[in-house]
């Protein structure tokens, strides 16, 4: 029956990476959702796999006390260098955040109890396959409800005209922190649930390709609903399963997408958009 | 002991410099930070590698390497970016086709190549080095100090100093008006990408040369630096980026004496965040005005 | 008064684009700024709406200093604007561009909007209710669920009244509203505003267009080079030689005044 482990062993990584991926896509489309290019995500993954990974092995806390905690260390960081980091725009917010990560991904590397270059291993697999969707169908399904809302309007209406939506009234900056907050949440989940389903986390797992990955994903996807950019990630998990010589250029694939998705579909792959309000039926 | 450790942080902030010159170049005229830029630096590398491997001396695979790496720059800017440019769309759409296509570049460098450091044939440049009151400079890095002198003199005479500079600056400040007024902005533009990009290339020959160690991901870990030091120089700013890079280089040299070379990068990108976060336009930049 | 300005000031990098001017807005009627291009009425609506801060001087909205206080908060405060380049949202629809500008009024939380609460339902019900009101109040009734880019330019305008009004704002800012309009569109359009100020929204609107102005005003103000060089009733601006000067130049003010009989 060693193959049928084995079998089980490749789905069951495969099955992981997608639900994780989701959860990463959802997190870049919070902050494109009203029209930031913060591409921090990895960053607040890597907050996320770390501080739960530390507090497993050297507090030896139970997983389902470690979960919520390591969604806190992303956001805390997220307060702390938001308010100065969202006062920047366009390319100087996308520089900042990457310049970020790169800070991090210094200290994992260079702190003795974070296990330097050779990242943390045998952290427990406490994270059951369940979950990891659990929670991104919640993801979704909060991302759906606010989208419809009227912070989602307001959200959109961020992203086409920023000083129109402020002259309605939105409160851009706690908008920009708010949806940044999100965004931690939803990368130190999946960075949290990626530590304790594969054992092994190194700082190089949340640098600087991880970001634009993910950025692909949502790009790929579009951000017409949650569902798209869902859609993005699993596509680009699992295009390079299907088709084995992709998985050696899995990256180059990522970045061509970027750039197809950026020139010629704009709105991404399922371009469909949430309806807010349904026409109604014709009057009486 | 301090006094080497300066010039080595001069020396090693030159080659920021040098890279730096023709990414802020781009940013200051085209409005776009074109991350396929350490491409450009990766592809010199390797093209004056190849070449000096084929038996060409240095001094004709420098400009041999700088011109082709221009030709790709002004290539891949035609194919990337001219149609966002005509669409009129915003800057973070160029950031991330830019992105992308530097992601693709490098992976696909690498499902090529390999992954390897190469190393250029040994006695392309006499290996000697000057040594005086105590400290030691060799010859490559005295080619980089000149080169870096030289085409920051050169770029500025080119800016302030001539009829095309009038009309590439014109062209930063007000593509509409410039195109209007009958400047050529698209052939500016591709003359602005190839002058940036044989900048990379010899950049990258450059480099190499003082390092030893060509690499596809060479452009990508100086790219990195390159973000810093165009950002606290001021995007566009060419003296910025100057002042800037040297600064960076005694910083991770200072750094990597004092505390811990590991932490070197890591506090060059401290010193990026702090610097967006007090003046957002760099050390040296002014914000550009934005129209309410 | 209303809304009030002292000493309003706004420079440009050596630019002085409103210079120290006094404003003073009572709670209802119609009333205008006009001036030459550049003149300084687009930035002075831009200090007002808290889009541009001010160099120097004040600016008081019923009774409350506001001149720091930020652009949402302004709008929060009961004070709505449009654009001189339209500033639609054009890939939403027209009954959401509507719905933004009640933007400030809806507070369901989080909660009670991922649970779809009761309370959320019925804020939202209420929001598009106004919304249509606002609508029709432009005549877009029938146009809820149009792509607002795909509408005609004047209805484009239109609807960025309707936005700004459905808050039900008690200060509304019209940075020419008439661009572009035929006759029989700015006649429309007058009428419009009649009817908004009927309701008890003061309107202050900007505009080139001499005409349309004294028509309809029950006050104008004259800028010139960023400075306030007229302030009363539309009738004495018409034979104020400053405000004819600024209009028509200074040679042709002497010729006129030379031609007078
Ligand atoms: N953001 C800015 N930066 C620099 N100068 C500006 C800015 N905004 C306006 N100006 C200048 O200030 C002056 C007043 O401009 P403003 O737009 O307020 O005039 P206006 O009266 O609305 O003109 P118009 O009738 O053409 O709309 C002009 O000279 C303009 O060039
Ligand atoms: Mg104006």
């Amino acid at each position: 029956m060693a193959w049928f482990d084995d079998l089980l062993f490749t789905y069951q990584n495969l099955a992981v990476a997608l639900g994780v991926n989701g959860l990463l896509a959802l997190s870049m489309y919070v902050v494109l959702a009203v029209g930031q290019l913060s591409l921090g995500q990895a960053a607040f993954m890597g907050l996320g796999a770390y501080s739960s990974a530390l507090m497993s092995l050297q507090l030896g806390w139970p997983f389902w006390a470690v979960l919520p905690l390591s969604c806190v260390v992303p956001v805390l960081f997220a307060l702390a260098v938001g308010g100065p980091t969202l006062r920047l725009n366009g390319v100087y917010l996308a520089i900042a955040t990457i310049g970020l990560g790169e800070v991090l991904r210094g200290v994992y590397l260079n702190v003795d109890v974070l296990g330097g270059a050779m990242g943390l291993s045998g952290i427990p697999e406490a994270a059951p396959l369940w979950l990891i969707y659990a929670m991104l169908a919640l993801a979704v399904l909060v991302l759906w409800q606010v989208g419809k809302s009227g912070i989602g309007r307001a959200m959109e209406a961020m992203r086409l005209d920023e000083t129109a939506a402020l002259s309605m009234g939105v409160n851009i900056r706690r908008y920009r922190l708010a949806t940044l907050c999100a965004s931690a949440v939803l990368a130190g989940l999946a960075g949290a649930l990626s530590a304790h389903s594969t054992d092994f986390i190194g700082p190089n797992d949340f640098g600087f390709e991880p970001a634009v990955t993910i950025l692909s994903f949502a790009l790929l996807g579009g951000i017409g609903s949650p569902f798209a950019p869902v859609l993005g990630a699993w596509l680009l998990t699992l295009l390079p399963e299907v088709l084995r010589p992709l998985a050696d250029v899995r990256l180059v694939m990522n970045g061509a997408v970027i750039v197809v998705a950026v020139l010629f579909l704009p709105r991404g792959l399922l371009a469909w958009r949430m309806p807010r309000h349904v026409r109604p039926g014709r009057a009486a | 002991m301090l006094a080497q450790q300066l010039l080595n942080g001069l020396l090693l902030g030159a080659t920021y410099a040098l890279f730096a010159l023709g990414f802020t170049l781009m940013f200051g005229v085209l409005r776009v930070v074109n991350l396929t830029y350490g491409f450009y630096f990766t592809a010199g590398a390797f093209l004056a590698l190849w070449l000096t491997q084929a038996g060409a001396p240095l001094f004709l695979a420098l400009p041999a390497a700088a011109i082709a790496s221009g030709l790709i720059a002004t290539l891949l800017d035609w194919l990337l970016l001219t149609r966002l440019r005509r669409a009129g769309a915003d800057e973070l759409a160029s950031l991330m086709v830019t992105l992308g296509a530097v992601l693709a570049l490098y992976a696909g460098m690498t499902a090529w190549l390999g992954p390897d450091i190469r190393r250029l044939p040994p006695g392309l440049i006499a290996a000697g080095a000057l040594e005086a009151f105590g400290l030691r400079i060799t010859l490559a890095q005295i080619l980089i100090l000149a080169a870096c002198a030289l085409l920051v003199g050169l770029l500025l005479w080119l800016m302030r100093g001539t009829r095309l500079g009038l009309a590439i600056r014109a062209m930063a400040e007000r593509p509409d008006t410039a195109a209007l007024m009958g400047i050529a902005t698209a052939r500016l533009a591709a003359l602005v990408s190839f002058v940036s990009g044989a900048l990379a290339g010899a950049g990258g020959v450059l480099i190499g040369l003082n390092f030893n160690a060509i690499h596809p991901y060479m452009g990508e870990s100086m790219m990195l630096r390159g973000f810093v030091v165009i950002v606290v120089g001021g995007l566009g700013n060419i003296f910025g980026a100057l002042v800037a890079g040297l600064l960076l280089g005694i910083i991770e040299v200072l750094t990597a004496g004092y505390i811990s070379s590991g932490l070197k990068e890591a506090v060059a990108f401290a010193l990026l965040v702090l610097v967006l976060w007090t003046r957002p336009a760099g050390l040296f930049g002014t914000t550009l005005a934005r129209k309410a | 008064m209303l809304l009030q300005t002292s000493a309003l000031s706004r420079h440009f990098a050596g630019l002085v684009a409103v210079d120290r001017v006094d404003l003073a807005i009572p709670q209802g009627g119609i009333h205008a700024v006009i001036g030459p291009n550049g003149a300084g009425k687009t930035t002075l609506f831009n200090l007002i709406s808290g889009l541009a801060t001010p160099t120097a001087g004040q600016i008081s909205f019923a009774g409350q200093d506001i001149t720091l206080l930020p652009a949402d908060r302004r709008a929060q405060a009961g004070m709505a604007r449009t654009f001189q380049n339209i500033r639609v949202f054009a890939t939403m629809s027209v009954l959401d561009n509507a719905l933004t500008g009640l933007h400030a009024r809806l507070s369901a939380s989080l909660p009670a909007i991922i649970a779809r609460l009761p309370g959320f339902r019925r804020a939202e019900r209420d929001a598009i209710a106004r919304a249509q009101a606002a609508l029709a109040l432009v005549g877009l009734q029938d146009r809820a669920y149009t792509q607002a880019g795909a509408l005609a330019y004047g209805d484009q305008r239109r609807l960025e009244i309707a936005r700004a009004m459905a808050g039900g704002p008690r200060l509304l800012l019209l940075d020419e509203p008439a661009a572009g309009m035929n006759p029989a569109e700015r006649a429309a359009l007058a009428t419009l505003i009649r009817a908004i100020a009927a309701q008890g929204t003061t309107v202050l609107l900007v505009e080139h267009d001499m005409p349309f102005v004294m028509g309809l005003s029950d006050s104008v103000t004259v800028l010139n080079f960023g400075r306030r060089i007229f302030a009363g009733p539309p009738g004495a601006a018409r034979q104020d030689p400053g405000v004819i000067e600024a209009y028509i130049g200074h040679k042709a003010a002497v010729r006129l005044a030379g031609q007078a009989p």
